[in-house]
């Protein structure tokens, strides 16, 4: 506001005294100036950096009472159940954190919800950038980063859920280990070396403890680093809206608006995560027990975010090769490796594919709307049913006794969804979003649909339509549809071969370059039916013909050409 | 209501008013009723433009409205945060009042306390959102995007540099030098490799063995104690077993816990099965109709936990693995890829049942080496 107010002498002082030996003043001032434009899907990889400082807090306090050691002790301690048991120490520490120190319960809690959190918000994120296409040039680095990110976010997760050597975290150690076994020509060397001899030795705990707490934390946080960096620097991507163009960034200065929005962002999800871990529990490790490699419990399920490797594995086949003396394991080694594999390589060369498919090498800082996009977003769903599936079939005996339906029936019918389900939901996707598209001509051509039905003087009843306002129109607009590329066979003014005509790769791109450049136009005569690949924007059409056809723009009410309301 | 107004004096009844794309801020939580809502928050955006809750629509900074309005939302900001004081203050309470050490206990100091942080940062949380949404007039900047690309002039000093300083270098001119850098730095490369060496020992034959040698005796799980046939006779009756002298030993048991399982006469048919010249399964390594099988799976080493009497349906619990004990553990669903290898079984001179020899394949998950 207008109040000025004199500055503190202590700050204004301070200030001077940094500014004189740091030259801060300049770099802080762009900071405090520096624009970041809003939208609900913007605080989706928020969500995930307030997680990682979350879990930083709460795991500094939880590495303060945690032994990581698998020396055999045995218990004396609150929790009566498990008196005169024999357990490593890492297991016992972990009781006494839930049991006998104060708060040790809710720390524990909130740093397993946390995890999850942090896991759930990096795959929500990662969703809204590619659907937004918001990962395209130039911020294809950061996308990839993000994909690392998400990695070692999974593998944090799997290494510092097995750290309390409770019986659930030891089965999926235990997995773990039979899949690295399962590695050909090295498998059988590098479960040795972990582990320091046969599963499951005494040392893995301790390895698996420095891992969580100094090198993955340490990477992650180099990494977000460097993602936040970039993003600053680039400047965030910004939605559709009136005003908002490639050139500009639209939104409110970080001093003080997202600071302290961001601030209060903090306090909500810390405030989530304190209320799961006072009324949701989660990873009850003394009902489990102490790991032992002779029990197993029915229904053991991962934590989420390892549910699609538990459910790959699952729905594998018994599929083994020996030859020559030795065992070639697919039904380890696919499943361990084809589905994320599938996912995560083809999310970090999606940007390029992309590229190449619809040759556009321009800037883009504005998202796409999905329907916009009706190859990406069909692939995404594709991707998105196809992981859900697999996370679905991870918890296939959970879903045999919930919906009372045979465990090999389901297994059964994950086998066939998981090639299905993503053909299905390309297609049925891009259908969608063309019809979205279409819808979107329509209004731009003749309006919304107000729901107000009137009579007109000769008895005939019809719908008042409102023309869309500025704001409206300028979402619908900022549609933009990649240029069809020349024909094979096709050169430009100076003779040169369309990049199409260099043989099966050039049709391949051909091909490709024709869906992704199918888009609704709008015909002449006003009705919004029909899409094909020539690649018009819908614009052009509206523009110049279509207002003729329903009256003048703005004007209260306008008789719908006909094909809706007869 | 606003929406009315944009109807442009529209006859008949309103139009609802339809939001593409991005909805406009939310209607204020605490906007009074008698000051009017913009609805159309998010501004053409031009340069800064101040235009927001304070400022409410058309309404001037001083309005008496607007000065009532922003001394309401202070009370509530200031009693959100004086709230969280309270409730960071009931945590410190809570945490030196409530005890824990047992399991009632702990889970009321943990209510309390996951109570209290709850409450103090919703309330932080909610203090400084209302502040920046109705204290802080709606600031709207505009900032132009520079090229990220450097300039020409940039571009060519940097190559000018680089190739003036690679040619001081003499790193063109002279590949002996390079070369032999190169050569230097790769053995430090592969150290970090090397040094891993010993993380663990060679694996060698050891996934080929268990610790079963002949005459080793079975000992129920549990209770330690050896088991004769007699003991064992109830058909369908399945029992956990582990090596005598091997009990408390995990590296052990990881390979050698072994599944017994009982049948009636007539039900067990375990067709004599070889690889190679190695025999793998047959009935002459049943007592009494007797079977032990190993317990951990083929598929990735998981105890193969569950029995089914009726179908004698051997099931893993972590991927489903399921196997036929009535025909040697054969696999009839799941990824698993062979059958759960057979521990022959006999009985010593005491009547116990004991290992007539260790298992003759590997047991647990495929390895490369396995063949």
């Amino acid at each position: 506001m207008s109040d000025n107010f004199d500055v503190p002498k202590a700050l204004s002082g301070t200030g001077g005294w940094l500014d004189d030996r740091f030259h801060g003043a300049r770099g802080f001032r762009v900071l405090m100036r520096k624009v970041f434009p809003d939208h609900w899907s913007f605080l989706l990889g928020e969500i995930a950096l307030w997680s990682f400082v979350i879990l930083l807090l709460t795991g500094t306090f939880l590495s303060l009472f945690f032994v990581p050691s698998m020396s055999e002790v045995t218990y004396h301690g609150s929790y009566i159940k498990l008196n005169g048991i024999q357990m490593s120490e890492a297991y016992q520490s972990t009781l006494n954190i839930s049991f006998d120190v104060r708060g040790g319960l809710l720390m524990r809690q909130i740093h397993h919800w946390a995890a999850d959190l942090f896991m759930v918000a990096i795959i929500v994120h990662m969703l809204r950038v590619f659907f937004t296409g918001a990962y395209r040039k130039p911020r294809e680095v950061n996308w990839l980063i993000g994909i690392v990110l998400f990695t070692l976010g999974l593998l944090e997760g799997l290494f510092g859920y097995s750290l309390p050597d409770d019986q659930l975290s030891g089965a999926g150690l235990r997995i773990f280990e039979g899949v690295l076994q399962g590695v050909p020509i090295v498998g059988t060397y590098l479960a040795f070396f972990l582990f320091g001899g046969p599963y499951p030795g005494n040392i893995v705990i301790p390895r698996l403890y420095i891992l969580h707490v100094l090198l993955i934390p340490g990477l992650i946080l180099a990494l977000i680093t460097a993602h936040l960096f970039i993003m600053f620097h680039q400047k965030h991507t910004q939605m559709p809206a009136k005003g908002n163009t490639e050139k500009n960034v639209t939104g409110q200065p970080f001093y003080p608006y997202f600071l302290a929005k961001g601030g209060a962002w903090f306090f909500f999800i810390f405030a989530a995560l304190a209320l799961l871990a006072t009324f949701a529990q989660i990873n009850p490790i003394w009902l489990y027990g102490p790991y032992s490699p002779v029990q197993i419990s029915s229904a053991s399920q991962p934590d989420f975010y390892m549910g699609i490797l538990e459910g790959s594995l699952r729905v594998m086949p018994a599929w083994e090769w020996n030859f020559l003396g030795h065992t070639l394991s697919f039904s380890v080694l696919i499943p361990a490796l084809l589905p994320f594999g599938l996912i995560l390589t083809g999310a970090a060369f999606w940007p390029f594919f992309e590229q190449w498919a619809t040759g556009d090498k321009s800037f883009h800082n504005i998202n796409d709307r999905p329907r916009n996009a009706p190859v990406r977003t069909g692939v995404g769903m594709a991707a998105v049913v196809f992981y859900g599936v697999l996370w679905a079939e991870g918890a296939n005996d959970v879903l045999a006794d919930f919906l009372q339906v045979p465990l090999y029936t389901i297994t059964w019918i994950a086998r066939v969804l998981v090639f299905v389900g993503p053909v299905l939901a390309f297609i049925i996707t891009r259908r969608i979003c063309l019809g979205l598209q279409r819808k979107d001509a329509e209004t731009l051509l003749h309006g919304y649909e107000t729901g107000i039905i009137r009579q007109l003087p000769d008895g005939e009843y019809i719908e008042v339509h409102k023309p869309v306002n500025e704001e409206g129109r300028a979402v619908l607009e900022a549609k933009q549809v990649p240029a069809l590329m020349p024909p094979p066979g096709s050169e430009d003014a100076n003779g040169v071969p369309a990049p199409t005509s260099r043989g099966v790769l050039g049709k391949a791109r051909a091909a490709v370059n024709r869906a992704f450049a199918e888009t609704v136009i709008i015909e002449a005569d006003g009705h919004g039916n029909g899409h094909g690949g020539d690649g018009h924007g819908p614009e052009i059409v509206v523009g110049e013909e279509e207002h003729e056809a329903v009256g003048a723009p703005g004007s209260p009410a306008q008789l719908p050409s006909g094909d809706e309301d007869a | 209501m606003s929406d009315m107004e944009e109807t442009e004096g529209h006859p008949g009844p309103a139009v609802p008013h339809r939001v593409i794309g991005t909805p406009p801020p939310s209607p204020r939580l605490l906007g009074s009723t008698a000051v009017a809502d913009g609805g159309d928050g998010d501004g053409d955006g031009e340069v800064a433009e101040a235009e927001g809750a304070e400022h409410i629509v058309g309404l001037p900074p001083d309005d008496p409205r607007v000065i009532a309005h922003a001394k309401r939302v202070e009370r509530i900001v200031a009693a959100c945060f004086t709230f969280a004081f309270i409730a960071g203050c009931g945590f410190i309470a809570a945490y030196v009042g409530l005890g824990v050490h047992t399991v009632d206990k702990t889970l009321r100091s943990n209510l309390a306390l996951g109570t209290s942080l709850s409450l103090a940062l919703v309330a932080l949380g909610l203090g400084a959102l209302l502040w920046v949404r109705h204290l802080m007039p709606n600031v709207e900047v505009v900032e132009e995007r520079h090229e990220l690309r450097s300039d020409p002039g940039d571009r060519q000093a940097f190559e000018g540099y680089f190739k003036e300083g690679t040619a001081n270098s003499q790193f063109v001119k002279r590949p002996l030098v390079r070369r032999t850098l190169m050569l230097g730095t790769l053995p430090l490369l592969a150290i970090p490799v090397v040094l891993l060496r010993d993380l663990g020992p060679e694996p060698g034959t050891s996934l080929r063995h268990t610790v079963w040698s002949p005459g080793r005796r079975l000992l129920v799980y549990g209770t330690n104690q050896p088991i004769t046939p007699a003991e064992f006779s109830a058909p369908g009756q399945s029992l956990t077993i582990v090596p005598e002298g091997f009990t408390d030993n995990p590296d052990a048991l990881a390979k050698a816990t072994v599944t017994l399982i009982k049948f009636r006469p007539g039900e067990l048919n375990i067709p004599t099965t070889t690889a190679g010249d190695t025999l793998i399964g047959t009935m002459n390594w049943t007592v009494d109709n007797i079977v032990a099988y190993s317990r951990i799976c083929t598929h990735v080493g998981c105890p193969v936990g569950l029995y089914e009497q009726t179908t004698h349906h051997l099931l893993c619990p972590c991927h489903q693995s399921t196997f036929d004990a009535s025909t040697g553990a054969t696999v009839i669903f799941g990824p698993a890829p062979r059958p759960l290898p057979q521990l022959p079984l006999t009985t010593d001179a005491q009547g116990y049942l004991v290992a007539k020899s260790d298992f003759t394949q590997p047991v647990g998950p495929s390895f490369w080496e396995r063949g």
